[in-house]
């Protein structure tokens, strides 16, 4: 516990006011330690922007979030007349129903910018895998988030895409049926689906976010940011033990930052007042004809945020499985014969594959797309275990993996508008090419990482003064 | 470890009181976890529904809903139902063997799956993630559909079909036939769906 400070009396009243706080609340101390005594990395670039306009858009959100409960009505009823009630008849409505439902595909747009960062530049490395996985929870939880507040308007497609993603579940053998009842609430998605929904839309999920937030930022903290030469700035401190590469967050990132919020809602507003549906992208032309029960419309497609996964889930069929079993095949036969391991390790790993290929033949493809679909995101939280190369950056790298990299990116966004195109032969086939190369980027990684002659990492970070 | 000895008496305690919480907890859980399960309102909204079936035409479709689902009552062709023998051998259950009890009666294990053949009843939800798949009854090269395409259904969502009889096609997503509900015939035009003979 700190000493009890004392303030002369002839201190002015502001300085008064915060001793007093501070012999009670920490206020400065925190100041201090997360503002203008953090230390970040003086090299940030464009990419850096992204984590602090993530909160910026989970403020936003939550503003707006809560405007929008005091006119809607959770009921399967009237759910979608009370939100056109918001378009047409209340005051500024159609303003904060647009910045909340722009905010969403917002939020995906700096988050997936966010990790790509993380990605390229190895922020996810020792020390900072808890950064990575609190980052990934967050990514999570943002995902049920906005999947469930996507039912709120009870439109075609609210309803449909509902529909389907809670009869993934149904898909889990044994237990699948009874777990999709007990999320729907109903026989079919209803009145009770949407009121629970709307309780963990705007109650339980965002307590879960801001939590893992706090999580997320208070582990950053304790290990500082990482930068885009993935150089560690703590190595080389000055004579008062501050990095020498380093520069306050207060006043600098602050005002570094304010450049980005700026940039950032020039586009923000731009979407809201001139294309807030984005052709059909932000908000889906579907979703203003009212929830249907017995209609599915005739192309149904998540929000383009989800659509990687999505074209994931439907190349996953029963000849797919014919290509992963072979996958798992070539996979344990290498095991067995290449790899350096036990013997005993090694039959593990053949014992393995053969439940495996087993499973995979016994068990519908329905549910291997579920796995595969769930695993495309739970496999991100494996990344600081699965990069093995000896640098952090992208930028000391050898050349070839800013290729694959950058065939990663090429290979997310196809499968990304293929899960927005309507099914089509060739449009499985691609997909189904594009799940295997996703997996293999990252199931491969701890052998291809360690390829190839990387380049000598600086001792101090590179920067030049503008 | 450090040298303190253990109390085990007091250790025991712990270890009691820590199992009489866990227990305390799961018993508080169990009322928040059922209260995810369907309301006894809901459970109740399951009643048979009676259609009138005259009014459908050769090749048309009529649609009810039932306990919230679509439910379809389609009246066949003659072409129709000659072309469920064609597309046998290209179905992944044609003789509906997979969860009989499920999803096909036993009055319905047939080749039209259906009481009358004429007459196809079934439950609109596709097997794979619960869309309602859309009518494709022209027979005939079209987008998405085989060019030699027999007619049936094409789910929009992830491209299964199944043929007149709601049976699926092989290498489609959706891995069962649609649904047969419980169901019968009151008088000729009088259909009761919900409720079967047995019942």
């Amino acid at each position: 516990m700190a000493e009890f400070k004392e303030t002369s009396p002839d201190a002015p009243l502001s300085e008064k006011t915060l001793t007093w706080i501070d012999n009670r609340f920490p206020l400065s101390k925190m100041f201090k330690e997360h503002l203008s005594e953090y230390y970040a990395p003086k090299n940030f670039n464009f990419f850096y922007f992204f984590g602090s306009l993530a909160l910026l858009v989970l403020v936003i959100q939550i503003v707006t979030g809560i405007f929008l409960v005091m006119h809607y009505k959770p009921d399967a009823a009237l759910a979608f007349a009370s939100v056109e009630y918001i378009m047409r008849d209340v005051p500024y409505g159609w303003l904060i129903r647009y910045m909340h439902s722009t905010g969403a595909s917002a939020f995906f747009v700096v988050v997936y910018l966010h990790m790509f960062r993380g990605l390229i530049y190895g922020s996810f490395r020792k020390p900072r895998e808890l950064v990575w996985l609190f980052g990934c929870a967050i990514f999570l939880a943002l995902m049920a988030e906005a999947f469930m507040g996507y039912l709120l308007p009870w439109g075609q497609m609210s309803y449909w895409g509902a529909q389907v993603i809670v009869n993934l579940f149904s898909a889990i053998p044994f237990i699948g049926p009874d777990l999709a009842l007990l999320i729907r609430g109903d026989y079919v998605v209803g009145d009770a689906t949407l009121n629970r929904f709307f309780a963990f839309h705007v109650i339980a999920l965002p307590l879960v976010l801001l939590g893992l937030v706090v999580a997320h930022i208070i582990a950053l903290h304790e290990v500082g940011s990482n930068n885009p030469d993935g150089v560690e700035i703590k190595a080389h401190k000055d004579e008062k033990g501050r990095p020498l590469d380093g520069i306050p967050f207060h006043p600098y990132y602050t005002v570094h930052d304010i450049l980005g919020v700026t940039g950032f809602l020039l586009v923000f507003c731009a979407i809201i007042f001139f294309a807030p549906e984005f052709g059909g992208y932000f908000l889906e032309y579907n979703n203003f004809i009212p929830a249907d029960p017995l209609k599915t419309p005739a192309h149904i497609a998540p929000t383009w945020y989800f659509t990687p996964y999505y074209s994931m889930l439907r190349a996953i069929t029963s000849e797919m499985i014919y290509a992963l079993v072979i996958c798992v095949l070539v996979a344990a036969y290498l095991g067995a014969t290449k790899a350096k391991i036990s013997t005993l390790l090694k039959g593990g790993v053949v014992g393995a594959a053969v439940v495996a290929v087993v499973l995979l033949l016994a068990i519908d493809a329905k549910f291997w797309g579920v796995v595969v679909m769930g695993g495309s995101v739970i496999i991100l939280f494996f990344l600081p275990w699965l990069d093995r190369c000896e640098v952090k950056s992208i930028r000391f790298r050898p050349d070839w993996h800013v290729y694959l990299y950058a065939l990663f990116v090429v290979n997310f966004l196809v499968l990304g508008y293929l899960g927005i195109q309507p099914p089509s032969y060739i449009g499985e086939r691609v997909s189904q090419v594009g799940t295997l190369f996703y997996f293999g980027f990252f199931l491969l990684m701890p052998w291809w990482s360690t390829l190839g002659q990387t380049k000598p990492v600086p001792d101090r970070v590179n920067f030049v003064a503008h | 470890m450090s040298e303190t000895t253990v109390d085990n008496s007091k250790r025991t305690w712990l270890i009691a009181s820590s199992c009489a919480g866990a227990v305390g907890g799961v018993a508080v859980a169990i009322p928040f976890v059922s209260n995810f399960s369907p309301s006894e309102r809901a459970k109740a909204a399951g009643a048979a529904v009676e259609v009138d079936i005259s009014s459908i035409k050769p090749g048309e479709k009529l649609t009810v809903e039932w306990r919230g689902k679509p439910v379809w009552v389609v009246r066949r062709t003659p072409e129709q139902l000659e072309a469920l023998k064609k597309v046998e051998s290209q179905l992944a259950d044609p003789e509906s063997q997979r969860k009989p009890s499920e999803l096909t009666p036993e009055y319905a294990r047939n080749q039209a799956r259906s009481i009358k053949p004429e007459f196809f009843v079934g439950v609109g939800i596709c097997s794979h993630l619960g869309c309602s798949p859309s009518d494709k009854f022209q027979m005939g090269p079209q987008p998405s559909l085989p060019d030699d395409w027999q007619g049936g259904f094409f789910c929009p969502c992830h491209g299964s079909t199944f043929d007149m009889a709601g049976r699926v096609y092989k290498n489609k997503p959706a891995p069962d036939n649609l649904e047969v509900p419980p169901h019968m015939y009151l008088s000729d035009t009088r259909l009761l769906i919900g409720e079967d003979k047995k019942a």
